[in-house]
C-alpha cells in the first residue's frame, strides 16, 4: 500500500486553485479564437476580442481570470491501495483551498448560512468534495471552481420518460434561451441524463470537465450534442448576451442508467472562464 | 459600429440623453461599486428614511465584487456581476438621482420605466474581462460598509473604462434588440 502525506494532498489542491483562476485551458482558447473569426456581430467579435486578451493579462500577470474565483468543487478519485497518512483527508483539501485563495489573492465569495445572515467564511471554504474511491494507488484531484452567476441559471427537472431525447433536447434549448445573457455566453453546456435527482445533476457538472468540444463516445449521443449546439447557436443570444452566432462554445452530454418511471435531465452552465485544472499523484 | 464615446462622471441628464444602444463608451471620473448586500443595506436605509453614505445625485454604481489587491496594485479583477439581482432594488436608487449603472445582462421592466423617467443610463462591460478592466481602474478606497469585504462600496477612481450603453432613456434595449437581430428560424 501506498503512502501519501496529506501536506501533499493539501500543496497539490493550493497550486490548482490559482492556476485555474489564472490560466484558461488551451481547448477554451482555440473555441473562442474560432468564435471570433466566425462571429458576425461586430459587437460580439469586440466582446470575443477582450475575452481572449483578459486570458493573456491573467496568464502573464498571475491575476484572477475573472473577479468571481467561484466556489471551489472538488473532484477526488482516490486508488484503493492509497494510505492517506498525517492527518485527515478532508481537512487537508480544505487548508488546500484555503491557502490557494489566500496566497493567490482570490475572491472569497462563499457565505456560512445561506439564507439567513450570509456572513462570509473568509476563506473560501468549504469546497464541494466529490470522491470515488477507484483502483489503483494513485490520487487524481480535478479544482473546478465555479462562477455563481452561470451557475445560477442552472437546473434539473425530473421529465416523464414519454418525454423522450426530443423532450430533453427542448428543455436544454428553453434552458439557455430563459438564461440569455446572464451567464457570461458564450457558455459551455453541461447535460446530465439519467440517474437519481441528485446524480442527475452531477451528471451535469461533470459533462463540462470533458475537453472542450470532444463528442460522447456514444453516436446517438453525439449527434444530440451536435444539434444541441446548432439550435442554441440559432437563439441569436451572442456573446455577453448582446446579439450574435456564438452563444455556446459547446454542449456536452453525460448519460446513466436511470429507473423505470423516471427520465431526469439536468443542465449545469459554465460560462465562457470555463475553467479547472488537474493533478495525480 | 460607433464611433467612441468619451464620458466623463458625474453625469448630467444631458450625458443621458445624447447617449444611444450599441454606443460604446470610455467613462472617465468616479464610480461607486455595489451589489447585492450593499444595495439591500440602501434600501433599508431609505425604507426608514435615513441618510445614504454616499450622494448618488448624477453618480455610475458599477455591480462589481473585486477579488483582492495584490501588494502594489490598487485592486484585483474586477468584472461586472449579473444585474438581475439588483432589480428590485434599482428603481428606488435611480429616483435618488443615480444616472448610470454598470453590470450585465438584462434588466426587468421597472428598472427600464425607472431609467426612461428618470433618465437614467445602463452599461454593459464585458462579463469574465476581469484582469483587462481592472486597467482602468487607477484608485479604489472603500468608502462604506468595509465588514462585506468585496461586497463593500468602494469609489473607484476609472480611467477609460470601456462600456456598452444597453439601456437607453428612449426605451432602447440591447439585450432584445441584438438578439432579435442574430436569432435565426430554427430555434
Amino acid at each position: 500500500m501506498r503512502e501519501v502525506h496529506i501536506d501533499v494532498i493539501s500543496e497539490a489542491v493550493k497550486t490548482l486553485c490559482q492556476e485555474a483562476n489564472f490560466d484558461l485551458g488551451d481547448d477554451v482558447l482555440a473555441a473562442l479564437r474560432r468564435a471570433k473569426d466566425t462571429e458576425e456581430s461586430p459587437t460580439g467579435r469586440d466582446i470575443l476580442e477582450q475575452i481572449l486578451q483578459n486570458a493573456e493579462i491573467a496568464r502573464t500577470e498571475r491575476v484572477p481570470l475573472c473577479q468571481d474565483t467561484g466556489f471551489a468543487v472538488l473532484f477526488v478519485d482516490l486508488g484503493q491501495d492509497v494510505h492517506v497518512v498525517g492527518g485527515d483527508l478532508n481537512q487537508a483539501l480544505f487548508r488546500g483551498v484555503a491557502e490557494g485563495y489566500g496566497e493567490g489573492y482570490l475572491r472569497k465569495s462563499i457565505v456560512w448560512d445561506p439564507a439567513i445572515d450570509r456572513t462570509n467564511t473568509k476563506d473560501n471554504t468549504p469546497p464541494v468534495i466529490h470522491t470515488r474511491i477507484v483502483p489503483g494507488e494513485k490520487i487524481h484531484i480535478v479544482v473546478a471552481p465555479k462562477g455563481g452567476g452561470s451557475e445560477n441559471m442552472s437546473e434539473v427537472r425530473m421529465m416523464k420518460p414519454a418525454d423522450g431525447l426530443e423532450g430533453i433536447k427542448d428543455f436544454v434549448v428553453d434552458r439557455v434561451k430563459r438564461s440569455g445573457g446572464n451567464p457570461c455566453p458564450p457558455i459551455v453546456v453541461g447535460v446530465g441524463i439519467g440517474g437519481t435527482f441528485e446524480q442527475c445533476a452531477l451528471l451535469s457538472k461533470k459533462a463540462l470537465l470533458r475537453p472542450l468540444g470532444e463528442p460522447n463516445p456514444d453516436p446517438r449521443f453525439a449527434a444530440a450534442e451536435a444539434e444541441l449546439l446548432e439550435r442554441i447557436n440559432a437563439l441569436g443570444i451572442g456573446p455577453m448576451g448582446l446579439g450574435g452566432r456564438t452563444t455556446a462554445l459547446a454542449v456536452h452530454i453525460e448519460v446513466f442508467p436511470c429507473h423505470i418511471a423516471s427520465m431526469p435531465a439536468s443542465v449545469n452552465i459554465n460560462c465562457h472562464s470555463a475553467r479547472h485544472k488537474e493533478v495525480e499523484i | 459600429m460607433s464611433e467612441v464615446i468619451r464620458l466623463t462622471t458625474p453625469m448630467t441628464d444631458e450625458d443621458a440623453e445624447r447617449l444611444t444602444i450599441g454606443d460604446r463608451v470610455l467613462i472617465t471620473g468616479i464610480v461607486y461599486t455595489g451589489r447585492d448586500a450593499a444595495h439591500k443595506r440602501l434600501v433599508e436605509l431609505l425604507d426608514r428614511g435615513e441618510e445614504l453614505p454616499i450622494d448618488l445625485a448624477g453618480q455610475i454604481i458599477y455591480y462589481v465584487g473585486p477579488s483582492p489587491a495584490r501588494p502594489g496594485k490598487v485592486i484585483g479583477s474586477a468584472g461586472p456581476t449579473t444585474s438581475y439581482r439588483m432589480d428590485s432594488y434599482a428603481p428606488r436608487l435611480i429616483a435618488r438621482g443615480l444616472k448610470g449603472m454598470i453590470g450585465k445582462g438584462p434588466r426587468s421592466e421597472a428598472v427600464r420605466d425607472a431609467m426612461i423617467k428618470h433618465k437614467a443610463i445602463y452599461f454593459a462591460a464585458t462579463g469574465g474581462a476581469a484582469a483587462l478592466i481592472a486597467r482602468a481602474i487607477v484608485g479604489a478606497k472603500i468608502v462604506a460598509y468595509e465588514d462585506l469585504g468585496a461586497e463593500a462600496i468602494r469609489e473607484l477612481e476609472v480611467k477609460e473604462l470601456p462600456v456598452i450603453v444597453a439601456n437607453d432613456v428612449k426605451g432602447g434595449d440591447l439585450y432584445s434588440e441584438g438578439i432579435a437581430r442574430y436569432q435565426r428560424a430554427t430555434a
